[in-house]
């Protein structure tokens, strides 16, 4: 069973208990502990279940690579499911639930899956949920919905803060071991602007796990000089528990701190996400170890070597009394090594190797360990945990030679440089069959902007295990990459590591290496998903070869670990069974993030208010204060309506309606786009933009006008008026204003550049307040100041002046119907403006309306809406705007396009008024019309859409537009819309203008 | 996320200040052009791997166009130029064919 020792953890602090829970229970464990180690130390070697058999899981690893210890962290807002246990530094308080478990990790139902799996085999969901397709749906789907998932998904809001930090640097060093701190202090020296990040809260990497020596002294020493030489380091910025994510195009990468996960007590944000530009990266992430791949390798208690070390000299805590450790390489002797000089027991060491003549196998040899070459392990022992073992040849079948009990398993396959950031970004690969690793070719990097490699892997990522080489590697590929940058290193400063010298590794893909197919189904590559050697040899022999296929029909590395440990072997596997070489089948791809990062942090402060910023006009507050139901137009907030005491918003739209067509209304019109184009080409430009002749409009004067795109689709409407011989104002759609005044800029500056004409949108400088109804002249006259009598000021014509004391510009442009003024005052006068209308239009029965009523009174006019009666395929001829389409113009966008075949069409759709039958019925919005022709494929033929449809209070019945094919020509027609309740809604084509027909009404 | 200067305002800028709007150096079919011309100009658009000419705009920036002649496969830039051109400018077409020899020229 794993135990705390009495002595020893180099990371823990046995003066400060941690008081924490898993699954109910109270444990105890010291400051330094990892929550992994902690359980350890607690004897908790089962910590979880499988994802897909659910079989009981323990801790495999110490570090991210860990795939079973999955736990669901914290409560309510703070919960936080498929928490690493290996990751999860331990805090008073801290409260951890098993996952894949029901009703309890002891027992749990799901593991009856255990039993079945032989009928769960490779691609047993494509082969098993494919027939009958109905059942997909009703049957298959939500069963495999309930049981899928890892872990439960947070039920609450998130109560944490996140947030971006941005960093420029000359160099970005990944890894905070020796060889990223050797790096640094190269960059340092010369000045370089350098981040360093490391992913764990302590600095310095295995090296004082693996005895290293620098400069003949224990590596502790020389990794607190070089962190004390780099923090002074102006230049230098040195950040903990922050992991390099992901490295992106040009330089780019991400950064993942954690800065109150191990301190939830703190204040501040939780993570932080750093959005880093870096001339040059260079990763120093290390490697992972490999675990072996024998039968039983996933039963509790069977371990990485590598971590069963951490455990012992990191965090003083024993994985079991007496161990058995099987290995491929000498690195795994240090495991053994360590286990007895605590006092523990290692009852055998099994090298696959048939010769071994190591330092490190000797040492362990004279210490009286028991070293078995040639061997491996047939099968282990136990269930809830490892009981011991069956030895065997490595090179049989498996016959079990010999019984040993034990209570840990050690295994290391090799270890597997950390090739991710390199890889991210399209940086290759090469095989190295004498380390049996990948490690990347320094001639294939990602390139940057420059075209020149920006990634640049040092150290043991780059393939150099041991301590010497490795540090001296990632010295060199530093000074390299700042000539590359433009500094001159400094002289070297002697360093010299060492570590004891290892002999070659030998590659083992399965063990024994004629492994029975019994034993194939209970060998595991990939724990987390529960991917076995017999799933990619059986994937293999039905044909899959690449390994982007096998990984999905397998699943293999697909889980939260991303493969961490199951690549490599998995890839041997396939290898061995298609009798191909690895590099021959090749890598998967390595996306970002190394290792999954919060969706808090990628989503920063942009929440809640600070999701997308809200545009508001001068009278929001009022608005807001007045009983303004808002509704989103573009990023503005405008009111739908102003509902009363005691009123419905329905009631609230038709009495504003009623108002504005018998007395008077006020409508916040500052959303309106206004756009100022101008200069001696202003005209010509503005003649190339609209549909209509814009160069012949008379200072004063104001003109409708549409722009279409180049595909000839109408793209937005609005009046246009001429300031002065140079100046034109173009007001546009609310929605429009941005887009209209990039589309005016991009012609201005792709196309016509030489054209003397200048944009400004202004939409903001002013609002535009709209009087309207047959006492808005009463209200402005009563006002004072200038003259707006309909001699002075005339329908579609403008003058500035002053209107009671306020700078002012009444247009008068009617989108209503009735007698209006569109006043456009400088936006820090709207609010007075409009209270003073307020004021003066009192006795006139003035009150303010919002935008449903606007489009009620539009609607009972005919007059289009940009995006009701346009979706983008629509052309200015099928709303019977012709008229507003210039005929002496020789072009203008969209001119040509308006002649191809398909827009000439006489079968058009084209726009009418629709009169329901039953005048109190409004056809449901979107619904299409229908001739009664059924088509080939079942489908009702259609024969046309409604646009816009309400009831008008003005005219005490349904009223609706929509676009009819051969709608002109079918006047008093009477056709069919369908519903969506099977009832049919008989409507009557008629003229789309519904009021006032003579336009008698607003030009008054 | 790409890196580009803009030559207006001579700011670097990130992908997210940017704006990408495809091809550069369309040629505008306007009014009398054949529906082949106008089916070129509206739709047919180049797609290649690897020398491409493009226009950007700097967005959130001085919000002016320019164009960037970049490698769709390497990410690598070969230089950004004014969006007032109607070709790409002469040295830069000699610095791409330094790099690419293989590179069949700028083609309209």
């Amino acid at each position: 069973m794993s135990t705390r020792l009495s002595t020893g953890g180099r990371l823990i602090d046995r003066t400060k208990l941690v008081e924490f829970s898993f699954n109910g229970k109270r444990l105890t464990g010291f400051k330094g502990d990892t929550l992994a180690s902690a359980l350890l130390a607690n004897g908790q070697t089962l910590v979880g279940r499988s994802f897909k058999y659910h079989r009981p899981r323990g801790i495999v690893a110490s570090g991210p690579e860990e795939p079973n210890a999955l736990v669901g962290l914290g409560g309510g807002g703070k919960f936080e499911p498929n928490q690493r246990a290996t990751t999860t530094e331990l805090f008073n308080g801290l409260n951890a639930k098993s996952q894949n478990a029901w009703p309890s990790l002891e027992f749990d139902i799901g593991g009856v899956n255990r039993i079945m799996s032989p009928i769960f085999p490779a691609g047993f969901y494509y082969k098993t949920f494919m027939f009958p397709r109905f059942a997909w749906k009703h049957m298959f789907e939500p069963f495999i919905r309930k049981a899928a998932g890892l872990g439960a998904a947070p039920t609450e809001k998130d109560d944490d803060r996140y947030e971006y930090f941005y960093a420029h640097v000359d160099v970005l060093i990944v890894g905070g071991g020796t060889s990223g701190l050797a790096a640094a202090l190269e960059a340092g020296r010369v000045g370089a602007k350098v981040l360093v990040l490391e992913q764990t809260n302590t600095w310095g990497g295995r090296a004082p796990v693996d005895d290293v020596l620098i400069n003949d002294k224990d590596s502790s020493k020389w990794i607190k000089n070089a962190l004390s030489e780099l923090k002074k380091m102006p230049n230098v910025t040195l950040r903990a528990r922050t992991m390099g994510a992901g490295v992106y195009d040009h330089g780019w990468a991400t950064g993942y701190e954690c800065l109150t996960d191990h301190a939830p007590e703190k204040n501040g944000p939780r993570h932080r996400l750093w959005r880093i530009r870096a001339k040059r990266i260079v990763t120093t992430t290390g490697a992972i170890e490999r675990p072996l791949s024998f039968a039983g390798n996933d039963i509790p208690a069977v371990m990485l070597a590598g971590a069963v070390r951490d455990y012992i000299v990191d965090y003083g805590t024993s994985c079991g009394d007496v161990m058995v450790l099987a290995t491929n390489n000498d690195d795994a002797y240090r495991t053994a090594i360590a286990q007895v000089k605590v006092g523990l027991k290692v009852a055998v060491i099994l090298d696959a190797r048939v010769s071994v003549d190591g330092a490190l196998p000797n040492q362990a040899r004279k210490m009286g360990i028991r070293v078995e070459t040639g061997m491996g392990i047939s099968k282990v022992k136990g269930s809830r945990n490892v009981t011991g073992v069956s030895i065997c040849l490595q090179a049989g079948e498996g016959v079990p030679l010999e019984e040993i009990k034990c209570d840990v398993v050690a295994m290391s396959g090799g270890w597997s440089p950390i090739v991710h950031l390199w890889s991210h970004c399209g940086g290759k690969l090469n095989w190295d069959a004498n380390q049996a690793m990948f490690r990347p070719d320094p001639k294939r990097p990602p390139l940057g902007a420059d075209g020149t490699g920006f990634v640049i892997v040092g150290g043991t990522a780059n393939g150099y295990l041991d301590a010497k080489s490795s540090m001296q590697d990632a010295i060199s590929q530093c000074r390299k990459t700042l000539k590359e940058i433009g500094y001159k290193p400094t002289a070297s400063i002697p360093l010299k590591a060492f570590a004891e010298p290892e002999a070659l590794i030998e590659q083992i893909w399965q063990m024994p290496q004629g492994m029975s197919i019994k034993l194939q189904t209970k060998t595991f590559l990939d724990y987390q998903n529960d991917v076995k050697i017999s799933d990619v040899r059986l994937a293999a022999l039905e044909g899959y070869e690449s390994v982007e296929h096998t990984k999905r029909y397998t699943t293999l590395g697909m889980a939260t670990d991303q493969g961490k440990l199951s690549n490599i072997n998995g890839l041997a596997i396939l290898a061995d069974s298609l009798n191909a070489d690895i590099p021959n089948v090749g890598t998967t791809t390595f996306r970002p993030p190394y290792h999954p990062i919060s969706m808090g942090s990628i989503a920063g402060d942009a929440r809640g208010k600070l999701f997308k910023p809200i545009r508001k006009t001068p009278i929001h507050q009022w608005i807001k204060d007045n009983g303004g139901f808002f509704e989103p137009v573009a990023d503005w907030r405008r009111p739908y309506c102003y509902q009363q005491e005691g009123e419905n918003v329905q009631e609230a739209v038709t009495r504003e309606i009623l108002n504005t067509r018998n007395n008077v209304g006020l409508l916040d019109a500052s959303t309106l786009g206004k756009i100022v184009v101008k200069g001696p080409d202003a005209g010509k430009f503005l003649d190339m933009l609209y549909t209509n002749m814009m160069s012949n409009l008379k200072i004063g004067r104001c003109r409708y006008g549409l722009m279409c795109t180049e595909n000839g689709f109408l793209s937005d409407d609005g009046v246009v008026a001429r300031l002065d011989e140079e100046t034109f104002l173009c007001h546009t759609t609310s929605g429009g204003s941005d887009r209209i005044h990039t589309w005016m800029e991009e012609w201005l500056q792709t196309e016509w550049w030489d054209w003397k004409v200048y944009t400004a949108n202004v939409t903001e400088q002013y609002a535009q307040i709209a009087v309207v109804g047959p006492n808005a002249r009463k209200v402005l006259e009563k006002l004072g100041g200038m003259d707006v009598s309909a001699e002075a000021l005339p329908f579609m014509t403008f003058v500035e002046g002053k209107i009671g004391g306020i700078k002012a510009r009444p247009f008068r442009i009617s989108f209503s119907g009735e007698l209006s003024y569109e006043v456009a005052v400088p936006a820090s006068d709207g609010q007075a403006f409009w209270d003073m209308c307020m004021k003066a239009g009192a006795e006139y029965g003035i009150q303010p309306y919002g935008t449903e009523c606007l489009h009620v009174m539009r609607a009972e006019k005919g007059f289009i809406m940009i995006g009701d009666e346009t979706d983008g395929t629509v052309i200015p001829q099928d709303l019977n705007l012709q008229w507003a389409i210039s005929k002496k113009k020789d072009d203008f966008l969209g001119k040509r396009a308006h002649l191809r075949s398909n827009m000439v069409d006489p079968s058009r759709w084209k726009l009418v008024g629709l009169k329901t039958i039953n005048p109190e019925v409004v056809i449901p919005d979107g619904a299409y019309a229908t001739d009664g022709i059924v088509r080939e494929n079942g489908v009702k033929n259609m024969i046309g859409r409604v646009t816009s449809t309400y009831f008008s209070p003005t005219l005490g019945r349904s009223i609706a537009m929509g676009l009819i094919e051969f709608g002109p020509d079918r006047m008093g027609e009477i056709i069919d819309f369908p519903t969506l309740e099977g009832k049919i809604i008989k409507v009557k084509i008629c003229d789309p203008v519904f009021l006032d027909p003579e336009g008698v009404r607003q030009n008054v | 996320m790409l890196n580009l200067k803009c030559p207006n305002c001579e700011i670097t800028a990130d992908e997210t200040d940017l704006h990408c709007d495809g091809q550069a150096h369309i040629e505008r079919f306007g009014t009398g052009a054949s529906d082949d011309d106008l089916e070129t100009y509206l739709f047919m658009r180049h797609n290649p791997k690897g020398v491409h000419f493009e226009r950007w705009r700097h967005v959130f920036g001085c919000g002016k166009w320019f164009n960037v002649a970049r490698c769709t496969v390497t990410l690598e830039v070969f230089g950004t130029y004014s969006a007032q051109s109607l070709v790409p400018p002469k040295s830069l077409i000699n610095k791409i064919k330094k790099k690419r020899p293989e590179w069949e020229g700028f083609v309209k």
